[in-house]
């Protein structure tokens, strides 16, 4: 099972299209609907288009039996999409702020990630992705802008995915995205720049911090910075952490920044 | 409207306003989009009257006499005795593990003692492939066919490799006794924490609707587990995405030491499903055809409709014999003292002695079957003496090799974590056996498969 708190996707060859990151969402989930015919989208307020406009249009598209509103209630959404995932099927759930993960935190911990593990892998909820955003209402304060990852950090059994989102809803990052569905690789960290005197690791919306203080130590100090995005939290990409921070490290012995 | 229980009173479900005079204009009725209802001009609050509650059916009495002919399910002979037969087998092996718990040599075992009747009769009621949810005490769902393990129905072996956790465990000895799992069997490997498989046989269903109209799924749980808020958010999900759920509540009276009054105060579990919105029934839990009839009904309109029901089992936890058994030898009587939560419980800690004599002597599934058929000629002492020997004997040898068997290699410990073994994983393993080879003398790895 993957949680993912929210993702985008990165540049490659083909036709691509200007979208923001929600709009990259709506077009991975119209990929994942339109190749997999077991696949359903499910959710509080999945159906008119979602809080955040990631499945706008998707029910119109695809039926209501696929994209649908559920009850007001994590535990429920996360315990009924490992039971689609428990047949074969593909379950795509939605929490609608991370924040509110929590009711669901048991059947995450004790029983979507060791569902393959306990049962000597007779079954499995392989195919349940989780949805969460973060970070993403400014105004938010406490219950709308938690980053529950490092509660999940630790828990064998699950991958949790975790990329460049926005500051906030209106101010959203337009990218080239390609149209056509394709695949990255999880687990691999991105490397955004090289430097020689720091290694900066951060995900989400830190990135974009992280990105202006590279510049700014450049231009005030003189400092080069290493930036780079982790992308997954578990499992995450010890090698090229390592490997960069190793460089940096042997070069000036300067303190390792995150 | 009120709903009339057997005899006296009356348990009011609903408010009876004052009626109109003559056909109320559209402006006088209420226009909230979240409830149809009448106006009402009196203050009056809804009695949740629990003396008076849903009544239990049944079919037999508690002398396994038919009621009323038109309830018995007339199942053919060979199915009454295949259902006979499971429960005594389930109960013979239940005796067998759990001495063997008490011996030391499994390290944890949980009876069915006295609630074989809802096990064993849904099971019988439902299609070979309909998906299956359990909490623990369901051992007897997978013993479809007991006459013939071993064509049919889970291996006794398989139910003593589980316990032993050992090499032949098709879960690879990961999980506490009791805990079965068999995808050919259409049974969802149990886990530990309680009502956590409610919302998942929602999802279950709901896919296995899109995908097959002809299956059903069971969900079963106890009293205690329902109230658990996944509980509330299966029930929920079942009703408002009209899935082809039936689940199966098995009320024995007490959640460990936990009796009802201290669980709830509403009229049961039955009551709640009319709050869901779901269609609900009592039953004997003890009396195997109303548990048969209820779920081969419910199970069929579940299916035909795409609509949950909750079916809620009265019954009772019993343990056979005041004194422990004989290790491993001799079958003692059915029914019989105080039955335990498991063997982590004492439970004469909170039951009275009177409380299960009751039960044990007045009222059990298996007693209550032999009856019927002893009625109809259909079973007598030699067939009961010669049974319990030959299914006595099975157990036994079925138990015997379990306990020869290894342990599964410890390098499992790594595997199905994920699908695919990170390379951090291996790491771990590849450092087990490297510590293995230097420090492996003060392992019992003897008993380990290689």
């Amino acid at each position: 099972m993957t949680i993912l708190f929210l993702f985008k996707f990165h540049i490659s060859p083909g036709q691509t299209q200007k979208m923001n990151l929600f709009q990259s969402i709506t077009s991975a989930l119209d990929n994942a609907l339109a190749k997999d015919p077991t696949a359903v989208v499910f959710g509080e307020d999945v159906a008119f288009g979602g809080v955040f406009r990631c499945t706008v249009g998707l029910r119109d598209k695809y039926g209501k039996d696929r994209v649908f509103n559920t009850p007001l209630c994590e535990q429920g959404i996360v315990g009924f999409g490992i039971g689609i995932a428990v047949t074969g099927a593909t379950a795509i759930a939605e929490i609608q702020f991370a924040d509110y993960i929590f009711p669901a935190f048991d059947q995450i911990v004790n029983e979507a990630a060791k569902y393959r593990y306990r049962s000597g892998d007779l079954f499995n909820c392989g195919s349940l992705t989780i949805r969460a955003p973060w970070g993403c209402v400014g105004h938010g304060a406490l219950y709308h802008s938690q980053s529950p990852e490092a509660f999940f950090a630790h828990c064998p059994g699950i991958k949790q995915e975790k990329e460049n989102p926005t500051d906030s809803e209106i101010d959203l990052d337009m990218e080239q995205v390609p149209i056509e569905p394709y695949t990255i690789p999880l687990s691999q960290a991105e490397v955004l720049q090289t430097g020689s005197d720091v290694t900066m690791v951060a995900w989400g919306t830190q990135v974009h911090v992280i990105k202006e203080v590279a510049a700014m130590a450049q231009e005030k100090l003189g400092v080069s910075c290493e930036v780079i995005d982790l992308r997954t939290i578990l499992p995450w990409d010890t090698e090229t952490i390592c490997k960069e921070q190793l460089l940096t490290f042997f070069k000036f012995s300067k303190p390792i920044v995150q | 409207m009120s709903l009339k229980g057997r005899g006296r009173g009356t348990a009011h479900l609903y408010v009876v306003g004052a009626w109109p005079r003559d056909a109320e204009s559209p402006e006088e009725r209420p226009q909230f989009p979240g409830a149809s209802a009448e106006f009402a001009e009196r203050l009056e609050f809804i009695q949740p009257q629990v003396l008076a509650g849903i009544p239990v059916y049944r079919v037999m009495d508690r002398q396994g006499q038919v009621l009323r002919p038109s309830e018995d399910p007339q199942l053919p002979k060979e199915q009454v005795l295949k259902l006979y037969r499971t429960m005594t087998l389930l109960n013979t092996m239940d005796r067998i593990l759990y001495e063997s718990q008490r011996q030391g040599r499994i390290s944890f075992y949980m009876t069915n003692y006295g609630e074989e009747g809802t096990h064993v009769g849904s099971a019988a009621a439902l299609d070979a492939s309909d998906l299956v949810f359990g909490q623990y005490r369901e051992a007897g769902v997978t013993q479809v066919s007991p006459g013939v393990l071993l064509y049919r129905g889970y291996p006794l072996e398989l139910f003593m490799a589980q316990c032993y956790g050992n090499a032949r465990d098709p879960g690879k000895g990961r999980q506490m006794p009791v805990h079965y799992g068999c995808p050919e069997r259409h049974f969802v490997t149990i886990s530990s924490p309680l009502a956590t498989q409610i919302p998942q046989a929602v999802g279950a269903a709901y896919a296995i609707k899109r995908a097959d109209a002809s299956r059903a799924v069971v969900c079963y749980f106890g009293e205690g587990a329902a109230s658990e808020g996944d509980a509330h958010a299966g029930f929920n999900f079942a009703a408002t995405l009209e899935c082809p759920v039936v689940f199966f509540c098995r009320n024995n009276g007490y959640a460990i030491s936990t009796p009802t009054s201290e669980q709830y105060r509403g009229d049961g579990i039955a009551a709640r499903g009319p709050g869901y919105g779901l269609l609900s029934i009592r039953v004997d839990g003890n009396d195997v055809f109303a548990v048969y009839n209820a779920t081969r009904e419910a199970r069929r309109r579940a299916v035909a409709e795409n609509q949950p029901f909750l079916i809620e089992a009265m019954t009772y936890r019993v343990r056979p014999g005041k004194k422990p058994d004989p290790p491993l030898r001799g079958l003692g009587k059915v029914g019989g003292g105080i039955g335990h939560h498991s063997t982590s419980d004492d439970s004469s800690a909170y039951r009275s002695v009177d409380e299960v004599n009751y039960w044990d002597k007045q009222d059990h599934p298996i007693s209550r079957l032999r009856h019927y058929m002893a009625r109809r000629q259909w079973w007598d002492e030699a067939q009961e003496k010669a049974w319990r020997k030959n299914s006595r004997k099975m157990v036994l040898e079925a138990f015997e090799q379990a306990e020869r068997e290894p342990k599964p290699p410890p390098q499992l410990l790594f595997s199905d974590v994920y699908r695919e073994m990170p390379p951090r994983l291996r790491q771990q393993r590849e450092q087990l056996e490297r510590h293995l080879e230097t420090y492996g003398e003060h392992y019992p790895l003897q008993q380990f498969q290689k």
